[in-house]
């Protein structure tokens, strides 16, 4: 899921006022911000008794199923027409993603309530972890099903780097350096050998935007590497 | 030609010894540091960008250590270019009569003086290694042939205290397969750990330069401790500095006894004097090496 924070208010209350915005209506998203606890009911219901210390009139309020979903946050923009036609902007209180959607869905200004993080794993419940990056490039197959990329602070593919000590990771100090869990699992699963140096990533599988169409069965945002006379190693 | 690979080739114990580029452009102060270190040592590594701190490009600092007619080690760290700067820095540094590399991954930029920099990390140095192996053979990452190679005397770094040593030490392997021909190691702590490293390292193809680091006050140490990432002052040896009448002469004879105690061991040392250069000098005719 989409891991999300609160936005700094003061930053909210300077975008409000740049529009000279008296009035607002609040979206919130029941995916992803609702399990962080960001931008579900009571997060909105937070928001809209600040909003309205500050002296700004809020509208009205909804929770869509799923911010991001266009249909969806259409229909959602369609039923509640007449607060958001009342407001002077809409604050959304979901991820990037769902900001966006949400500003294709009326001609008011829409500002982002929330900072959009990190891909989390729910480790459990309240807390949140970043295991994934989406790179479009995926090792996991050369890492014992562990990420450098995104856990090694410096996204190293081959390590431990010469500040891992004592098995710690030298930029946080209170986690274990990734590359000692990887080459301990692979130890463990007899893998030790199964490669040498893990060769450089291929960043142009994550050229932006990325874009997907089943119905067309094609897909964008994903140009083939330059052809080279000689491989550089599997990958 | 690389006068350090053909001393440590021809089985000759090397010093070397470091200078950091200004931060400006100012070199007369890391040039003053070049005429007392330079003379004692047979190569001096310049630093990049080290600590993850703003300086004037080892890539031009190197030059004016040739220049200056003393031998450097250009170093590059993978932080601060992507693939094509770092390719495109090491035909420089060839043209520019640079043969000495040390390839290093580069600390982290959180802890330096630009913390909101991207760390590039493009590569790491165990690629870029293996990258400039194939530069010395005319290609370049691609494989493709150059219009002219490099003769580069790759090197690297290595952490023989760093625990645990196996994991640690498979890197260190696979640089040496990758093409790394020296290691300059961190601080070395523990003598007798470091050469249950070179023992393991040794058969590989690799010479090793031992690192010797000027514990040169009780600050120093803990600063050592708290801030530095892979490295750790054993109680015994920061309770001799703290607990002396005049800690930074007692650093200089423990500095010394280290070079005694790893001359056997490795191929050479390497003194990081943290701007005290002047007892570099005492220390290697201390040692008998100088």
């Amino acid at each position: 899921m989409i891991i999300t924070r609160p936005r700094e208010w003061e930053r909210i209350l300077h975008n409000l006022a740049e529009v000279k915005a008296r009035s607002v209506f609040i979206m919130g998203c029941g995916q992803c911000a609702t399990v962080a606890s960001t931008g579900g009911e009571a997060e909105i219901l937070e928001a809209k008794a600040k909003l309205e210390a500050e002296g700004i009139e809020v509208t009205g309020w909804a929770v869509g199923e799923v911010a991001c979903h266009s249909g969806g946050t259409r229909l959602e923009a369609r039923r509640n027409a007449g607060s958001i036609d009342d407001a002077d902007a809409v604050l959304v209180l979901s991820c990037g993603a769902g900001v966006q959607t949400v500003a294709d869905a009326t001609a008011k200004p829409v500002f982002p309530g929330l900072e959009s993080v990190f891909l989390g794993n729910v480790v459990r419940h309240g807390v949140f972890e970043e295991r994934c990056q989406m790179c479009g490039d995926c090792v996991l197959d050369l890492t014992a099903g562990i990420c450098p990329v995104t856990t090694c602070p410096k996204g190293l593919l081959n390590g431990p780097c010469g500040g891992m000590w004592e098995g710690m990771c030298e930029v946080l100090t209170d986690r274990e350096c990734t590359h000692v869990r990887i080459q301990r699992r692979l130890a463990e699963q007899g893998r030790v050998s199964a490669h040498a140096i893990v060769p450089p990533k291929d960043f142009s599988a994550k050229l932006k935007p990325g874009s997907v169409n089943l119905r067309e069965g094609r897909e964008r945002g994903r140009r083939k590497a330059p052809e080279t006379t000689e491989g550089e190693g599997g990958r | 030609m690389s006068r350090l690979r053909e001393l440590l080739e021809r089985g000759e114990f090397v010093v070397t010894g470091e200078v950091a580029p200004p931060l400006g452009t100012d070199m007369s102060a890391m040039m003053r540091s070049v005429e007392v270190l330079g003379p004692v040592t047979h190569a001096l590594n310049v630093t990049d960008n080290q600590g993850a701190t703003l300086h004037l490009s080892s890539l031009a600092a190197s030059r004016a250590v040739l220049d200056a007619g003393f031998e450097p080690i250009f170093q590059q760290t993978c932080r601060d270019r992507n693939r094509l700067a770092l390719q495109s820095d090491l035909l420089a540094a060839a043209t520019l009569g640079l043969t000495n590399v040390l390839i290093v991954t580069g600390d982290d930029p959180r802890g330096g003086d630009h913390p909101q920099a991207k760390g590039v990390f493009d590569l790491d140095s165990s690629q870029l290694i293996e990258i400039a192996t194939g530069m010395n053979e005319g290609r370049d990452m691609l494989g493709r042939d150059m219009a002219g190679s490099t003769d580069f005397y790759i090197g690297a770094a290595a952490f023989p205290e760093a625990e645990p040593f196996d994991i640690q030490s498979m890197r260190a392997v696979r640089k040496i397969e990758a093409g790394a021909r020296f290691f300059q190691t961190q601080a070395v702590m523990d003598v007798e750990r470091f050469a249950a490293a070179v023992e393991v390292w040794r058969p590989h193809g690799v010479k090793v330069i031992a690192g010797i680091l000027l514990l040169k006050s009780p600050r120093v140490i803990d600063f050592i401790n708290t801030r530095l990432a892979g490295l750790m002052v054993p109680d015994e040896l920061a309770d001799r500095i703290r607990g002396a009448s005049d800690p930074f002469e007692e650093s200089v004879r423990l500095a010394t006894e280290q070079v005694r105690a790893v001359r056997e061991i490795a191929d050479g040392v390497h003194i990081m004097p943290l701007g005290a250069d002047g007892a570099v000098v005492r220390i290697l005719e201390g040692a008998g090496l100088a």
